[in-house]
């Protein structure tokens, strides 16, 4: 019995783990993207002239 | 779990934004001044051939603008910080997935990241100096974006999937912005000397590559001892 219970809690841990590691990777990357997105590419002219030189070496589009 | 990517995140980020801006500092940054006196050099000169060419490139006079020396190295450093953090929290969030079993292997990651944010975009949209006439910003942003998207899924699927007809699949996906192409300028100009161009074309790649290299390592190993820490406790 004992042994069947510990079953049933790994696979739950397993199974909740994966979906919960599913939601950190995809809020991560979308907030990378927010993040590289605003210091890359917005389009404020202010933003634009203090990350210039970021997005020249970095070769995203400019200008 | 998200302290572990915050924290990845945030020192990965912080180290190879170090470590771009001293590359920066001392060889992209130089060949972006350059190639600024000539933009900036008598209207006179240069608007004959480039003025129709150029339309699109214009500052606003108003907006905010760091002046050159330490406010713009500054601000630079901290754009690189936002850039360099952002793509960080991409990997620390890919590692929750699949996470690095050596420090290593956070070398391939880097040169994923390589591929994907830098080599496949520059192969439609090489790096240019300022002053280098181009289609218009929006269309080639979005070309930036899917590039780089379709080469992040492209690669995902050949070195993960298990079934030969994906990675043949992800192999077309990689293919795709190339064969629709990127979108060009109808006028080919540039105000800078074409040396000082192929001379900022090898510092951008090689700085970048060094940066993803170093984005990888610092994060597969920071990545790793975290969870050696949670281990222990």
């Amino acid at each position: 019995m004992s042994i069947i219970s510990s079953t049933r809690h790994t696979t739950a841990t397993t199974t909740s783990t994966l979906s919960q590691r599913l939601v950190a990777a995809i809020g991560a990357s979308i907030l990378g993207a927010c993040l590289v997105y605003f210091a890359g590419f917005s389009h404020i002219d202010a933003v634009h002239n203090a990350a210039h030189d970021t997005r020249h070496s970095s070769a995203f589009p400019c200008h | 779990m998200i302290k572990r990517i915050a924290q990845t995140a945030g020192f990965t980020g912080l180290l190879a934004a170090l470590l771009l801006t001293l590359l920066q500092s001392f060889w992209v940054a130089p060949l972006i001044l350059q190639a600024e006196t000539y933009e900036k050099a008598p209207a006179a000169e240069v608007h004959e051939h480039a003025e129709g060419a150029m339309a699109g490139h214009t500052h606003d006079a108003e907006a905010w603008e760091p002046e050159d020396g330490w406010q713009r190295v500054l601000s630079t450093t901290g754009g690189n910080l936002v850039v360099a953090v952002g793509f960080a929290l991409m990997l620390a969030g890919l590692y929750t997935l699949r996470a690095p079993t050596r420090t290593s292997q956070g070398l391939l990651w880097g040169l994923a990241g390589y591929a994907t944010f830098v080599l496949a975009p520059t192969l439609g949209l090489p790096p240019e100096l300022p002053g280098t006439a181009a289609a218009d910003l929006a269309q080639r942003q979005i070309w930036w974006i899917s590039t780089a998207a379709s080469t992040a899924v492209g690669i995902a699927l050949i070195v993960f999937a298990r079934h030969w007809l994906l990675k043949v699949l992800g192999a077309a996906i990689l293919a795709v912005p190339h064969i629709i192409g990127a979108p060009q300028p109808e006028v080919h100009s540039m105000l800078a000397p074409e040396a000082l161009e192929a001379q900022f074309k090898i510092a951008s790649q090689l700085t970048n590559a060094a940066f993803w290299l170093a984005m990888g390592l610092i994060s597969a190993w920071l990545f790793r001892r975290k969870s050696d820490d949670q281990y222990q406790a």
